[in-house]
């Protein structure tokens, strides 16, 4: 990747992490380490990887997102408000009474959304859906299902598995978040679903390991998915939960909590620093 | 009965799908493994490239139906009632019902008419269970005829809805002139005593009943309620006001199904009697569905005798 997109890239992930403190802060609730962890990887789909239209949200021939780790919606947001779906002032009514950002992404609410998520496991099946209405239609456009590492010990997800290989839905790629936490701790201590590759691998997906915040890993990935035809693809990417905010890095605890003021100020000054050392 | 023509909703249905497929190009059918069963078998016949197989997976299978129809499908997946609604409530409630895709449950094998299986695959709680979920419209019809038509209208409702279809042969009890509409029930018989509100294999059973009853002077008006949800109120309303008192008989238990429905109604509006004939908040048995049928008191027999206790309570 050519180092002028490698810095538009991070500098719009940045900003994504940075509308997840602002709308996780101003909700008083949410979830910012998992969403934190996926930043690199929205900023990819939605500003290199993924054909869509933010005048034209329902656009028929467009790539879907379905975000299966529906908790990470804030920076899901983040990425939408970027691409220009809605104003960014939406974020900081996150969660809000009566707002239009809910705590989970609502389909029927929000521009871009592509689907209703939020209960674990689900969104991978809806994916699975969409990618066998572009393969009825002979369509090209195709299918993103993020998940996370702890979502993957739900049995559905397993029963999509199944399901994307078998009916070779080569449009379906299933991303693995696997930043190593959930709620009630590391995953691999809580009910492990290790080993990750070689499980998909037996389902019968093509499946590639990566560092999920290397963006040439990231896009080399996403560039061998569309190549590969005849099975769906399943990136294993290795992320570090709350990716870019020192204090949450790798801290189970912020799986599930709002920064505070003061932890606000902080992070927001360490990723304005990160922002202005990417485009000053 | 023996020249009354029989045939089971579930036949039906598989006979409704290929039909639609010709007016419907969008038309998509999914089963989990029980095409044999369901009757989507006769649909995968005629249009194999349509009908996709998802397995024993009926979570992953109603999330996949959520997915077509997000693409702009129009989808039909079907299962047991008990698998269908009961395993995979939580995928039909966030998946189907909370984002109101347009997502068909073809629920075949309702209630305790199942028969052998027993217990574990006779679903007395789909309805109550489908009831609760916002947006969701639910129609359990009676025969062949009814099926056919409610299939077709269902199609013209862009969001979920839950069609509920029984495994036992029932008899046919309508012509081709027979009107349905979504959320209308149909009045059979008319009668001042007792109004007597079935809904799919009890229909015949009901009116059968109100036979027995104009035998011995009592007039029953029989009203067939395919619709349970967005439940006929009018109707309800004016078999309150010109009968005084309800019986409502369903294949299905008697919490959260028909008969709670048309009580809500009542109890809001013209307070009548109501009382419930259906399974009793019990479990199913095993045996040969006739023989079950009566046993839970889901015969004419005991719509008779209902009803006269219903009219005792009659002020």
């Amino acid at each position: 990747m050519d180092a002028s997109l490698k810095k538009r890239l991070s500098a719009a992930a940045t900003r994504i992490r940075m509308g997840v403190i602002e709308g996780t802060f101003n909700a008083k609730s949410g979830h910012p380490g998992g969403s934190l962890s996926v930043s690199d990887t929205l900023a990819y789909l939605y500003f290199k990887e993924m054909k869509v239209d933010p005048e034209n949200p329902k656009w028929p021939q467009r790539d879907r997102l379905v975000l299966s780790k529906g908790h990470t919606a804030p920076a899901l947001y983040a990425a939408l408000a970027l691409k220009g779906y809605f104003s960014p002032e939406e974020i900081k009514h996150l969660r809000h009474t009566g707002a239009m950002l809910q705590g989970h992404p609502d389909m029927k609410g929000t521009p871009g959304v592509d689907m209703t998520t939020g209960s674990l496991g689900q969104g991978i099946s809806a994916a699975c859906g969409m990618a066998l209405a572009s393969k009825l239609d002979n369509a090209d456009w195709r299918v993103y299902a993020v998940l996370g590492d702890g979502e993957i010990e739900e049995g559905q997800v397993w029963e999509a598995a199944m399901f994307a290989a078998h009916k070779k839905l080569d449009s379906l790629c299933v991303i693995v978040d696997n930043n190593g936490l959930q709620i009630d701790g590391p995953v691999d201590e809580v009910n492990s679903p290790y080993p990750i590759p070689e499980k998909f691998a037996a389902f019968g997906f093509n499946v590639i390991v990566i560092d999920g915040h290397d963006f040439d890993q990231i896009e080399a990935a996403f560039d061998a998915a569309r190549a590969c035809k005849g099975k769906p693809t399943a990136i294993i990417q290795h992320t570090v939960k709350g990716k870019g905010v020192s204090f949450m890095e790798n801290q189970v605890s912020w799986h599930g909590t709002a920064p505070n003021k003061e932890q606000y100020d902080q992070a927001m000054k360490e990723l304005g620093e990160t922002l202005a050392a990417l485009e000053g | 009965m023996a020249d009354v023509i029989k045939k089971a909703t579930r036949e039906s249905y598989g006979e409704g799908l290929v039909e639609l497929a010709k007016d419907y190009p969008n038309l998509v059918v999914l089963d989990a493994d029980l095409a044999a069963a369901t009757k989507t078998g006769i649909f995968k016949k005629a249009y194999p490239d349509r009908f996709f197989d998802c397995g024993i997976a009926e979570s992953n299978m109603i999330g996949v139906a959520a997915g077509l129809a997000a693409a702009g499908k129009q989808v039909f997946a079907s299962s047991f009632a008990m698998f269908a609604a009961g395993r995979a409530y939580e995928q039909v409630r966030n998946s189907v019902g909370y984002p109101h895709l347009n997502v068909k449950i073809g629920a075949t094998h309702a209630g305790i008419s199942v028969g052998e299986d027993g217990a574990t695959h006779q679903c007395c709680e789909d309805i109550a269970l489908m009831r609760t979920i916002p947006g969701m419209t639910i129609i359990n019809p009676a025969d062949d005829v009814e099926t056919k038509k409610a299939m077709r209208a269902a199609m013209e409702i862009n969001g979920p809805v839950y069609m509920r279809f029984g495994r036992l042969a029932a008899p046919i009890l309508f012509d081709d002139s027979y009107t349905f509409e979504v959320g209308r029930g149909v009045t059979l018989t008319e009668g001042k005593d007792v109004a007597i509100i079935a809904t799919g294999l009890m229909v015949s059973e009901a009116l059968d009943a109100a036979a027995q009853l104009k035998n011995e002077g009592i007039a029953a008006r029989v009203i067939n309620m395919a619709t349970i949800k967005p439940i006929d109120r009018e109707i309800i309303i004016n078999a309150a006001r010109e009968t005084g008192v309800i019986v409502t008989v369903e294949e299905h238990s008697i919490i959260g199904g028909l008969g709670s429905a048309v009580a809500e109604v009542v109890c809001e509006t013209v307070p009548v009697p109501v009382v419930r004939v259906g399974v009793n908040d019990v479990f199913g048995k095993s045996g040969p569905a006739a023989e079950l049928l009566k046993v839970f008191g889901l015969c004419a027999e005991n719509i008779v005798a209902k009803a006269k206790e219903a009219l005792a309570l009659k002020k």
